[in-house]
């Protein structure tokens, strides 16, 4: 069977700063591929470049910013240079984004119906009484409770976890084909935040949506999606099934990262602990970014930033990592 | 052993009502009525010498309100707070001074609790000055460079500001400011909730090693569930201003009494993709400001009936040493689940 084509592929993606006297790569050459209906997790932490590709695939990044390199393929054409017309009619129609605080997205001055009807009419000729409707089937699907009274308050009205089930169907309205979330939970309380993560995987499969879910949280993101994207300084470390990056993953920091878990010593004795942090953008190194943290470096990782590459079933971008015979099979 | 830190029956309120107009309310002819927070309903527990009791809750549940209480940053409005058998909850602000030195906190945010304007010295240095103004030059100097090391940070980094510094190494500076002045008790609030994945398992190896070397007793704010179950003793589960359940952590981690406490637990994000299998609660956390009569958590219990509606559960001691405030519980409704 031929393979289809992904609904989004990115190509050497790169996103700079220009500052005064210097401009710094906050995302340096990143490449993955997303298929229709699948559920890809970016996980890093804070200053990796998660937040600022899922920026830059819908051409947000703000200046000082912008993207350095790369492209960005979806639905066959190229985000990274289409004009921003044609980029509006993408944007918030073929691909939504939902991000970590629900008041950022909502206005607090407009009911939720104006803002449904506004977000349809944008994007739609459509009339009043259609796009009420079709507000309300999708108040119904987030699981809002009697949503005809809901149209007509405000955000201030709602809790938490109901604004960001009303962003969620706000992002649903134009039955996009790709989602990007942005931490959509790390806002809310575990009680709360497993409800919405439950909610996003079940309207994902139900509407054959794709979903690139962009989170701190490995454990988060392992509950959904089926393929897991490490960053680390702007690059990703690693690329492989959800499985394979849980219990057996090959980069030194991804295997770093797992082991510093609680759960994986016994209590009240030290964890595993990687040492320093994380370099900042100003004092990226050479080679390898996570060399000062590294207990496998070798000679090669100061001089050479190594390059992600397929080993043993998946993608890993460390020079230490040996392909082990008969690990090939995918 | 009698406990090291002694909360019996804390109730702390927040008058909101603001200004005078705000407060006149019109039903039935002109009267005023105050809108107030009910942060604390009535806490009770204590802690050992030498042990970390954790406070989990979800957001506005008092958690810190409670931390804030124990330290006399706020005043409570009922109940004691015993330090070593000394109540210290109505001292006046200058007889709680030598009591505030043997207590120190660890605020969240290192960005927010560290003075812009003043080097890692001059942090460290202000506690010692002002707890212990008989101390010379020389000693506070050394107790500055020995508790650097303690924490981790080069003592020749002294002269440095905390914009230098990294997120994780603030916050060991600021348990180095805590540790300055020699405290047997310090105050956790969150303190690993605004660092990295990669760099909270450094901050909690330090909180332990601390604990192991100088026998500090900890209390512990987080709502990080996992964390909690890995470095605490026992664990105090709160739900709207009102204790849940108080027990071992062993005990709470595999066999939780109290519904809320379940469906807590149930709720921590598990590695793998076995599906979601978390109990789902019914509505929302209520206000603080007009609560529910009886258990604080009937509205959204599975359980309830009509007693759990009229009548504040108490904290009933169980016989394997836990605390739990359900009348379900109590009544034995429970058991088969």
């Amino acid at each position: 069977m031929q393979k289809q084509e992904p609904l989004l592929s990115v190509r050497e993606l790169s996103v700079a700063f220009k500052m005064r006297d210097c401009v710094l790569t906050a995302v340096d050459g990143v490449s993955f591929d997303l298929d229709r209906s699948q559920r890809l997790g970016l996980v890093g932490e804070s200053g990796a470049g998660k937040s600022v590709t899922g920026f830059a695939l819908l051409n947000l990044v703000s200046r000082p910013g912008y993207i350095s390199g790369g492209h960005v393929f979806f639905e066959g054409r190229d985000l990274a240079t289409v004009s921003e017309e044609e980029m509006r009619n993408i944007r918030g129609n073929r691909i939504s984004m939902i991000f970590q605080d629900p008041m950022m997205t909502l206005n607090p001055v407009l009911t939720i119906g104006q803002q449904m009807i506004e977000t349809l009419k944008a994007h739609r000729h459509i009339s009043q009484h259609e796009a009420e409707k079709l507000a309300l089937s999708k108040l119904q699907k987030v699981a809002i409770p009697s949503p005809e009274k809901r149209l007509t308050q405000y955000p201030h009205e709602f809790s938490g976890g109901m604004r960001q089930r009303i962003v969620i169907a706000i992002a649903l309205l134009t039955s996009p084909s790709l989602i990007i979330a942005d931490e959509p939970t790390t806002a809310l309380d575990v009680t709360i935040q497993a409800d919405i993560m439950e909610l996003l995987l079940n309207l994902c499969e139900e509407e054959e949506m794709a979903l690139l879910l962009i989170t701190h949280d490995l454990a988060v993101v392992s509950q959904v999606a089926e393929r897991i994207a490490v960053m680390y300084a702007g690059r990703i470390a690693e690329l492989g099934s959800t499985e394979a990056i849980v219990n057996a993953p090959q980069h030194p920091y991804t295997q770093g990262l797992l082991k510093a878990l609680p759960q994986k010593v016994e209590r009240r004795k030290r964890l595993n602990q990687i040492p320093g942090s994380m370099p900042s953008l100003q004092e990226r190194p050479p080679g390898c970014a996570f060399y000062d943290r590294c207990e496998l470096r070798g000679e090669i990782c100061h001089r050479e930033i190594p390059r992600l590459e397929e080993k043993n079933g998946g993608l890993v971008a460390c020079h230490m990592v040996k392909t082990v015979a008969g690990k090939e099979k995918k | 052993m009698s406990n090291f830190i002694e909360i019996k029956n804390l109730v702390k309120r927040f008058d909101i009502s603001g200004g005078l107009l705000e407060e006149i309310r019109f039903k039935g002819g002109i009267h005023r009525e105050k809108t107030v927070v009910h942060a604390l309903n009535g806490v009770s527990f204590g802690i050992k010498q030498g042990e970390t009791v954790s406070v989990v809750g979800e957001s506005g549940c008092g958690k810190s309100t409670l931390a804030r209480c124990v330290i006399r940053i706020y005043r409570p409005e009922g109940g004691e707070v015993l330090y070593k058998g000394t109540r210290v909850d109505n001292l006046s602000s200058s007889a709680i001074k030598p009591w505030r030195a043997k207590m120190q906190m660890v605020f969240q945010d290192p960005y927010a609790s560290l003075n812009p304007r003043m080097t890692v010295y001059q942090t460290l240095l202000e506690p010692i000055r002002f707890h212990f103004p008989n101390v010379s030059r020389s000693e506070a100097d050394d107790r500055v460079a020995t508790v650097m090391k303690q924490v981790g940070v080069d003592p020749d980094w002294r002269k440095r500001y905390p914009h230098e510094f990294s997120g994780g190494q603030r916050q060991r500076i600021s348990i180095a400011r805590a540790l300055a002045v020699k405290p047997e008790f310090i105050i956790a609030d969150e303190p690993i909730a605004a660092l990295d994945v990669s760099i909270q398992a450094q901050i909690l190896n330090l909180f332990m090693d601390l604990q192991e070397e100088q026998g500090l007793t900890y209390l512990f704010i987080s709502h990080d569930l996992s964390v909690v179950e890995h470095i605490s003793n026992r664990v105090v589960v709160m739900y709207l201003g009102s204790l849940c359940e108080f027990a071992g952590t062993e005990q709470l981690y595999t066999d939780p009494k109290h519904p809320y406490t379940r469906a807590l637990l149930s709720a921590i994000p598990q590695f793998g993709n076995e599906g979601f299998r978390h109990m789902r609660l019914p509505g929302d956390v209520p206000t603080p400001i007009n609560l529910p009569t009886g258990c604080v958590f009937h509205g959204r219990c599975p359980h309830a009936d009509e007693r759990c509606r009229q009548e504040v559960p108490a904290l009933i001691p169980a016989a394997d040493g836990r605390v739990v405030a359900c009348h379900g519980v109590e009544e034995g409704r429970l058991e088969w689940l």
